[in-house]
């Protein structure tokens, strides 16, 4: 073991950097919780639709200004906004568009949690939501992350009543992120959460068209744009495509699917940044700072690449499925084990 | 007409149809408003209502609960869960190894506190006996005990100590039997396992039949064990689930208006249906016209001596009046389908799946 260790070490003398980082849609704060419940209302006609009023955006710029501290305090390298309003999760975008009419209640992949149904009925155009979440956060750090769902998941969560054709839709939906993008303040990274590509894999064709809709999204921003599928490894084709978009990184989810992630970049390399999922979003067990940096070794030690630029160390999936405390304790090992990656590097 | 002794143990003497459609409900009711005011003051430390006053409280609400369940003329009643907060939390809260961190959400603003196994589960204190004893005593039915299944406590949980879930399930399965043993020495005689998460995720029916194997591991064949499931996708589990040792499939499936139905024409419905005839979600009483035409669509999957009827669901989140409302005439309309089918009246095929509308 102290051997791959050295070994490892002194390839790595040309300087990878070791970015923490989270994947956003974080749980409210404990209070927020409440103040909203109290605020909004239970039921499904209760959620967020983009026109709140002072009281509940004053709540939510609270509760923002709280997970964004909590980033800074814990040392993350990169600090999301959090997502905090994302009732609909990664429907968020569409829920809240004027042109979507939201339906029943659905289940949100293969959880326990729900969401309401986005029906598209009219021309996507830009409505600026996410844009007018990020400036506010802008203000309180200068390594802004920006998160979106990626195009393709976005449209296989959503019902469209408007384009008609698959592709058109997806190209449709693929426009009004970018737009969505353009309008956003200056970010150094762009996660896309992509788990659709594993949940709801794209047939033939279907997976050239989600990676150029990925690619026409990647290119509106000039940020490192890192590409992050979860809940297990993409299918081999899927995986392929992907890599012919412009874009910074991949993301794995090594909490649900080690050997398959694996096989994919052994067998058909990667891009020159890397993001893996090591820290396990939807578990309370907290991992230890050692082990997630062990792990990070273990990885690069089973891939061909000689050295990535930068590798992201995140968790697998959003983190609104923890408690508030824990939540808290994943940041703070993800932060943790970044840091000493990156002291190994620089003391060999 | 054929009989059915497991079921049959809960009809009634004097029951007045020759066909005996039994009538019950799945578990929770809505809490009468003073109790959850009497919580409220249970939970204010500057207030003097105490431990022996919440009790006193709580007893109250299940005595008239259950007569309510009986003023409707429900076959098998229950105390309405009067006691239960949540259908995971109660259980985590009695069960050596749980742990709570803080509520996580669902959907919206609706949290519960999912907890977490963090070292082997351990059987310590019964969780239901003295529930069960109060109910019965206050009861001049039948009485049935719903319990939370293994493999929701497991899935709605939190795993730290388990190498899988699976594991985590079946070592729960062992102190749900545990509990059942204790529960039948009490006098219980209708036990049903709750499985929301079953139908939820591929393939889970295979671990939730292991889990069941050892929930009856030992407990006599007369008692009547239930196995409740909803809102999933019933085409993944049917017919794996009719290998499941259970007497009794409970179904939500008029939220759905039938149309998971034919799922379970073919094969042929070899154990007894529950059918869910009335619809948890829409606040309003249906008509006992309409409820005997729900009934009815249980015919098509099973005879009469295989068939139960019960809500959808819990009702608690129901307005109480429509929760009892939706009681009153379901049992209207069992005992009108069960005269109907006497005079024989009622004739309907089983098997045939529809044909689609389109």
């Amino acid at each position: 073991m102290e051997n791959i260790k050295l070994r490892y070490s002194l390839a790595r003398a040309t300087m990878t950097e070791y970015v923490s980082t989270t994947t956003g849609l974080y749980p409210l704060p404990d209070w927020a919780k409440d103040e909203l419940s109290s605020l909004k209302g239970h039921q499904k006609h209760d959620l967020i639709g983009g026109d709140e009023g002072e009281e509940i955006t004053t709540a939510y710029e609270e509760a923002r200004e709280e997970v964004v501290d909590v980033q800074r305090e814990t040392g993350l390298d990169r600090v999301v906004e959090g997502q905090l309003r994302w009732d609909d999760m990664l429907a968020h975008p569409l829920a809240v568009h004027d042109a979507v009419e939201t339906r029943g209640i659905v289940r949100y992949y293969d959880n326990n949690n729900f969401y309401r149904e986005p029906v598209v009925q009219d021309e996507l155009d830009v409505s600026g939501d996410v844009a007018g979440e990020l400036e506010s956060a802008a203000d309180l750090t200068d390594d802004l992350q920006a998160v979106l769902p990626g195009p393709y998941s976005l449209a296989e969560l959503a019902t469209d009543e408007y384009y008609g054709d698959d592709a058109d839709f997806l190209a449709a939906i693929a426009d009004f992120l970018a737009g969505e993008l353009e309008a956003f303040p200056a970010h150094e990274t762009l996660y896309l959460l992509e788990p659709s590509l594993v949940e709801d894999a794209p047939g033939d064709g279907e997976d050239e068209r989600a990676s150029e809709a990925i690619d026409r999204v990647a290119s509106a921003t000039d940020a490192d744009v890192v590409v992050h599928p979860y809940w297990g490894a993409l299918s081999e084709k899927v995986y392929a495509h992907l890599l012919d978009a412009d874009i910074d990184a991949v993301g794995f989810d090594f909490v649900a699917n080690q050997e398959d992630n694996l096989y994919n970049v052994q067998e058909y390399g990667t891009t020159d940044d890397i993001s893996l999922g090591l820290v396990d979003g939807q578990n309370t067990l907290v991992e230890e700072p050692e082990a997630v940096r062990d792990r990070v070794d273990w990885v690069e030690d089973q891939l061909p690449v000689s050295e990535f630029e930068t590798v992201y160390l995140t968790t697998n999936t959003e983190t609104f499925y923890l408690p508030y405390n824990k939540y808290e304790a994943k940041l703070e090992a993800l932060a943790e084990a970044a840091a000493l990656a990156n002291a190994e590097v620089t003391t060999t | 007409m054929s009989t059915n002794e497991n079921r049959d143990q809960f009809r009634p003497e004097n029951h007045e149809n020759d066909h005996f459609l039994l009538t019950t409900v799945v578990g929770s009711y809505p809490k009468p408003k003073w109790l959850n005011r009497a919580k409220e003051l249970y939970q204010d430390p500057d207030h003097s209502f105490d431990d022996d006053d919440w009790q006193e409280a709580k007893d109250d609400a299940a005595r008239l609960i259950t007569a309510e369940h009986e003023r409707a003329g429900l076959d098998v009643v229950v105390d309405g869960e009067m006691r239960r907060n949540e259908m995971v939390e109660f259980f985590a809260h009695r069960i050596e190894g749980y742990e709570f961190n803080g509520p996580v959400k669902v959907w919206g603003h609706n949290y519960f506190d999912k907890p977490s196994v963090v070292s082997e589960v351990e059987y310590t204190d019964s969780w239901l006996v003295d529930e069960y004893e109060f109910t019965a005593a206050a009861a001049n039915r039948p009485v049935k005990v719903p319990i939370t299944g293994p493999y929701t406590l497991a899935n709605w949980s939190f795993n730290e100590a388990y190498e899988d879930d699976d594991e985590l399930t079946l070592a729960v399965a062992d102190l749900v039997n545990e509990e059942i043993e204790k529960l039948v020495e009490a006098g219980a005689r209708y036990i049903q396992i709750d499985e929301p998460a079953l139908a939820t995720t591929p393939d889970d029916h295979a671990i939730v039949g292991e889990a069941l194997e050892h929930i009856v591991a030992d407990i006599p064949e007369e008692v009547r064990i239930g196995l409740h499931v909803c809102y999933g996708d019933y085409s993944r589990i049917y017919p794996e689930i009719l290998d499941f040792p259970v007497d009794e499939f409970d179904l939500e499936l008029a939220n759905g208006d039938y149309d998971q139905l034919d799922v379970f024409k073919d094969p042929e419905f070899t154990a007894d249906l529950a059918l869910g005839v009335t619809d948890v979600h829409v606040a309003e009483v249906e008509s006992v016209e309409q409820i005997e035409r729900n009934i009815q669509k249980g015919l098509e999957v099973v005879p009469p001596e295989q068939l139960v009827v019960s809500p959808d669901c819990g009702v608690k989140l129901l307005p109480r009046e429509v929760a009892y409302g939706k009681m009153a005439k379901m049992v209207e309309a069992a005992r009108n389908v069960e005269a109907k089918l006497d005079a024989g009246e009622i004739d309907v095929e089983r098997g045939t799946p529809t044909p689609a509308d389109d």
